[in-house]
């Protein structure tokens, strides 16, 4: 059900772990929804240097995670903040159906840890101040609808 | 890869074991006549399935024209629900069932609840158990059928049935029970039990997928479920599966055979495993009643990890396991189950359920206890809510 890439990025995810003096931390999802991402990231001129993640969830939330982790690096924060969940699917050569809310969560942590860089840095704008940018569990989980290929005992 | 596969999966299905397959093959290719035929290899069909019958009959103690194939188990609940329902409409409109039923029985009755028929769902308590005063206690007048699974698929449990069908005979309501998990587990005696109507599925006892049976007792009024010509008696229309009722009624007499000497093994096997891995393993806590559980049912929910993540892994040590995680389930939420017996969703999420059967051997065991500490470890190394917990914070 998962491309190879995907059980790569699962099985030897990129970039686990906790960055010290980070810039900028991202928390998204809720352990009731079954996932949650962190994500850690070292901004230096407004450039990501280094991306860290801890991960709670299923294979795709964390392969997304890793992936995401990779993508930002390199990137300007206006760059990364364009980074689409479709692209981190794309990068994993997709996600099945049913999967597609994890790579939603990607993008959304990589969101919340720049907004945390801005905030530090007093780069907020009024949007992101009055935190309607910001999405929910439910949003993230929109995608996830009855594509069940799966059946129970 | 390329190692033994441990298979832990064996409620989800069992493989077909070879003397069943051999006794399916002649008809296939040689005694392929339709049961409903005049002529000779008709007539051989015909005898191989009244032989399964009695098979199927004697391993629960009924008796033989007491039993009907279906397609499957879950046909067969959809048949005695709706039938029992729509039978005996005139009577009440009344169906006892509990909250965490298989699907099969909860959808059923879902679906008879948009139709005028009023469910009630007994809640379980913390180990999965039903007591049969709540049973009783929710008799009302209009009560028709009372529907409770004989063993949970996911944690094991198994209800006091006995009981429930004393109570349900002498109010004179009529008693269904899910038997899927029990059968080829647990000795089940429809007459001693009070049972009138029982589903089974082949494949969960080392016979072939799309074979099921329900039993009716003798005098329980049902509809028909399939209309057309006049298989099982009129009562289930459509031209008999003849290799797969052969072979449903092989596994059942090798599965009910020696029964006790199967399940001293499976209790071997699980009880080692709980006892290990409740040791081994820290934030763990163990699903359904320690004692009133299938002989080779182990469920646990690991604190800060979730389902789908741990079977991976587990996979990649060549060891088929399941979970109740929503992202195995398919759905946003956890298994109905687990959420039955009150665990938090986040909990739920990392449940792991690990189901003994014939072929396993101390040595699988051996190596699950190998891998499975290592696994959830590194899952919760990779979690951010094992942080707080390692930082001393246990309010996550």
């Amino acid at each position: 059900m998962y491309s190879e890439k995907v059980m790569d990025h699962f099985m030897n995810p990129r970039n686990v772990g906790e960055i010290e003096d980070a810039d900028g931390v991202g928390q998204v999802g809720n352990a009731k929804c079954g996932d949650i991402m962190k994500m850690y990231l070292k901004i230096e001129n407004d450039i990501i240097v280094e991306a860290k993640f801890k991960t709670f969830g299923c294979g795709a939330a964390v392969a997304t995670s890793s992936m995401s982790t990779e993508l930002v690096v390199g990137k300007t924060v206006d760059e990364a903040l364009k980074i689409t969940n479709k692209a981190v699917a794309e990068a994993l050569d997709g996600l099945p159906p049913a999967k597609m809310h994890c790579s939603n969560l990607a993008e959304e942590a990589i969101r919340a840890a720049i907004e945390d860089y801005k905030r530090k840095n007093g780069l907020l704008s009024e949007c992101e101040m009055a935190g309607s940018c910001g999405r929910r569990c439910d949003d993230i989980h929109h995608d996830h609808n009855d594509n069940d290929e799966e059946d129970e005992d | 890869m390329g190692e033994k596969l441990i298979y832990l999966d064996h409620s989800a299905t069992t493989y077909t074991k070879p003397e069943v397959v051999e006794a399916m093959l002649p008809y296939f290719t040689q005694n392929y006549g339709n049961a409903s035929s005049i002529y000779s290899i008709g007539r051989e069909s015909k005898k191989a399935i009244e032989e399964a019958r009695e098979k199927v009959a004697a391993s629960i103690g009924a008796q033989a024209k007491e039993i009907f194939f279906t397609g499957s188990g879950t046909e067969a609940d959809n048949w005695a629900i709706k039938g029992v329902a729509y039978a005996n409409k005139a009577k009440g409109n009344h169906i006892i069932t509990t909250n965490f039923e298989h699907h099969a029985v909860l959808h059923t009755c879902q679906y008879l609840e948009n139709d005028g028929f009023e469910v009630t769902y007994l809640p379980v308590d913390e180990n999965g158990l039903i007591t049969p005063q709540q049973v009783a206690e929710a008799i009302k007048p209009n009560t028709i059928l009372i529907t409770i699974m004989f063993a949970n698929n996911e944690i094991g449990t198994i209800q006091p049935i006995a009981e429930i069908g004393k109570i349900a005979r002498e109010k004179g309501i009529y008693f269904h029970t899910d038997a899927v998990q029990a059968i080829g587990n647990v000795q089940v005696n429809v007459k001693d039990m009070n049972i009138d109507l029982l589903s089974l599925s082949g494949h969960k006892f080392y016979g072939p997928k799309g074979a099921g049976a329900l039993y009716v007792r003798k005098g329980v009024k049902l509809i028909s479920y399939m209309h057309g010509g006049a298989q099982e008696r009129g009562r289930r229309a459509s031209t008999e599966n003849v290799p797969s009722i052969v072979g449903l009624g092989k596994a059942i007499e090798l599965a009910t055979a020696n029964i006790d000497e199967y399940n001293k093994k499976l209790i071997a096997l699980r009880d080692r495993t709980i006892d290990e891995v409740m040791k081994k393993i820290p934030f763990v806590k163990l699903n359904g009643h320690r004692e009133h559980r299938l002989p080779g049912n182990a469920n646990f929910s690991f604190q800060f990890i979730e389902g789908e993540s741990l079977l991976l892994l587990l996979d990649m040590k060549g060891i088929a396991a399941s979970s109740g995680s929503a992202c195995t389930s398919g759905s946003l939420d956890p298994s109905h189950v687990l959420l039955a017996i009150g665990l938090p969703h986040e909990i739920a999420h990392g449940s792991l359920r690990l189901t003994f059967g014939e072929e396993n051997t101390q040595e699988d065991v051996d190596k699950l206890l190998e891998a499975l500490p290592t696994i959830v470890e590194r899952l919760r190394e990779m979690s951010p809510l094992y942080e707080s917990v390692k930082r001393g914070n246990q309010n996550v």
